[in-house]
């Protein structure tokens, strides 16, 4: 008889495919959306409540789905680490659709809201997944939901320029996701299997016995290339600041925070559960992607310089962002890997509360989206001025905020001496300078006093205030308390 | 001269897939008619299709239905592949449904189906 809380990881999916489909009987919007937060805080308190006992009991467990053994069945596995990654992500999430609620509000047609709520769920859902599967192809049926999901909720807000963001959004996906496929079908050729455990033992022995170097640089590298794409990867970026500046506030929050991040947990899970990090390390797809990544971290920031929209401009700083989690896997080191993942913590709290108070800002400015017309927004809502400010001085890396201890923590990790270090410290300092250039100037700009008299919206908005106050304590608690996290990450990832 | 033949006739199915892999990426990636991307789109992952469907093929050998009351497994193909063309299938066919949808979305806002001109037409309206 195994535990009870075996069963936590699976009812936690179930839970959002069923709380999706249900979403279109819902009575209106309304409902919906707040069925949809009841089902989001209720993984977070699951997933939260399953990550401290895993914690506490040291241990990490299979969850056979059906109880069919091991080479035939369906298999879940869960450690603290992944637990604790879906406790955080569907915390975000329901803050994101609170904190946007307003804007949503008017930027969706009626009768459509109850949809949209279907497509967060799903997102939960494959996001849950697909830190969770053991089987790679239910990981891949997870990146095609996520997909279709992540494209719809860009086009809620019906706009001509949303329609072709989404567009080219989901033609670039589906580029990343034919790569995975045809990476994943010659991974299966060579080995046989598709549960990672079997993968495992199948890819050590091949590996050892030489002869198969090629195969598995191939796989490997069509594997990363596919889920690089989707994730905004840097030399794959041109999607993104369309897509992501262009959607509803919450869209905005959901997809840069979190659903980037799944692609990228998966990808990690395949490193280190399918080929084994060693492995990895030998068939040089780490250098591709240490590149890679410093070439995101400049030049994310370099072209958010030069954008006027807020939220664009934001979009921009995701690219630089996810560029720090790839040059953290391209170190090739688990402190590397450690450093890469309290990023990916450390950026879902931050980017959904830097998008919610971009999105309150220009609310209160009746939807002005450019910088210079949002000058003087923040002393109108002070919350979101804060809110915004925090998020700024925490992605420049000033102490005690969460993007300095994620700073600290790669260039912790860099000290691994040669090329590497000189190249991974020098990006993080010039990539810093290169945040504090734009956000500075933003953060002014919303402080200082207006050129002229705007007409201003008045009413409050308690959503968003809950939301920015929940990722303002999380900015501020990942700054300064990061211990815990850090011993999970590393408890996590020694069970890998 | 014969002895690449026979290689290429006996690995034609993985030849054709790759091939045929190819011309969908490429035209997924390039193409601007609409329309044609979402054929490129089916044709490349047909072809995946047909490389895992080669692969579980053995010759000879019958399809994974009992039958006659043969229980050996030696006497059967391998299923697994066709389990996965099956869920590949489905989804390819829900990405293509979505992706009609959201062209003739396209088209009712632009009047062309023609990707380039929708995004320089795109560039220019106001967010």
């Amino acid at each position: 008889m195994q535990p009870i809380y075996y069963n936590i990881p699976f009812v936690c999916i179930f839970l959002c495919m069923v709380g999706g489909i249900t979403m279109p009987l819902q009575k209106n919007g309304q409902t919906a959306l707040r069925t949809t937060v009841a089902v989001c805080l209720a993984v977070a308190l699951l997933c939260g409540g399953l990550a401290g006992i895993l914690y506490a009991r040291e241990e990490s467990f299979v969850y056979q789905m059906g109880h069919f053994p091991a080479p035939w069945g369906n298999e879940l596995y869960v450690g603290p680490l992944e637990a604790m990654l879906t406790a955080v992500f569907a915390l975000v999430m329901a803050m994101s659709i609170l904190g946007g609620r307003q804007t949503f509000m008017e930027d969706v047609l009626p009768p459509k809201q109850r949809f949209y709520f279907t497509m967060m769920c799903m997102i939960l859902a494959s996001l849950l997944a697909l830190s969770f599967t053991n089987d790679i192809f239910t990981g891949y049926v997870f990146i095609e939901i996520s997909t279709l999901a992540a494209c719809a909720i860009v086009m809620a807000r019906d706009t001509e320029k949303t329609i072709a963001a989404t567009i080219r959004y989901l033609v670039i996906s589906l580029l990343g996701s034919g790569l995975f496929l045809i990476g994943l079908a010659l991974l299966y050729c060579v080995t046989g299997h598709l549960l990672m455990p079997q993968l495992l033992t199948r890819v050590q022995l091949l590996s050892l016995a030489g002869g198969y170097h090629v195969p598995l640089t191939v796989v490997c590298g069509l594997l990363a290339i596919g889920m690089g794409i989707k994730s905004a990867m840097f030399p794959f970026y041109a999607w993104l600041p369309q897509a992501h500046g262009g959607a509803t506030t919450s869209s905005s929050a959901v997809l840069s925070g979190l659903v980037l991040k799944g692609y990228i947990i998966f990808l990690i899970r395949i490193f280190y559960r399918v080929f084994s990090i060693s492995v990895v390390r030998s068939l040089s797809i780490m250098d591709i992607l240490f590149v890679f990544g410093i070439a995101g971290m400049l030049l994310g920031s370099v072209m958010a310089m030069r954008e006027e929209h807020i939220k664009r401009m934001l979009a921009y700083s995701s690219i630089a962002q996810i560029g720090y989690i790839f040059m953290g896997i391209g170190l090739g080191t688990d402190a590397g890997i450690v450093a890469a993942f309290f990023q990916i913590l450390s950026h879902a709290v931050t980017k959904p509360l830097l998008f919610l108070s971009a999105g309150r800002l220009s609310e209160i400015r009746h939807h002005e989206k450019s910088l210079y017309r949002l000058r003087g927004t923040a002393r109108s809502d002070r919350l979101a001025g804060v809110g915004f400010t925090l998020g700024g001085l925490s992605m420049i890396g000033i102490p005690l905020l969460t993007g300095f201890t994620a700073k600290f923590f790669f260039a912790e990790a860099a000290v691994v001496g040669g090329l590497r270090m000189w190249a991974a410290i020098l990006a993080l300092a010039v990539s810093s300078v290169l945040n504090a250039l734009y956000y500075i100037p933003a953060i002014i700009a919303i402080w200082s006093r207006p050129a002229e008299e705007y007409e201003e919206l008045r009413t409050p908005n308690r959503g968003f205030a809950v939301a920015a106050v929940v990722l303002m304590a999380g900015v501020v608690l990942l700054g300064t308390a990061a211990g815990p996290v850090l011993r999970v990450i590393r408890m996590g990832l020694s069970m890998l | 001269m014969q002895a690449f033949l026979e290689k290429a006739v006996s690995l034609r199915f993985e030849i054709a897939a790759v091939v045929l892999f190819g011309i969908g990426f490429m035209n997924l990636l390039l193409q601007n008619n609409l329309i044609k991307k979402i054929v490129a789109f089916n044709v490349m992952d047909s072809s995946v299709f047909l490389f895992l469907a080669s692969q579980g093929y053995i010759e000879g050998r019958m399809a994974p239905i009992v039958q006659n009351g043969v229980t050996d497994a030696s006497q059967y193909v391998n299923p697994i592949p066709a389990g996965l063309v099956l869920t590949g299938i489905v989804v390819s066919v829900s990405v293509s449904a979505f992706f009609l949808a959201l062209v003739q979305r396209l088209y009712k806002h632009y009047h062309t189906v023609d990707f380039d001109e929708i995004m320089m037409m795109a560039k220019k309206k106001v967010d």
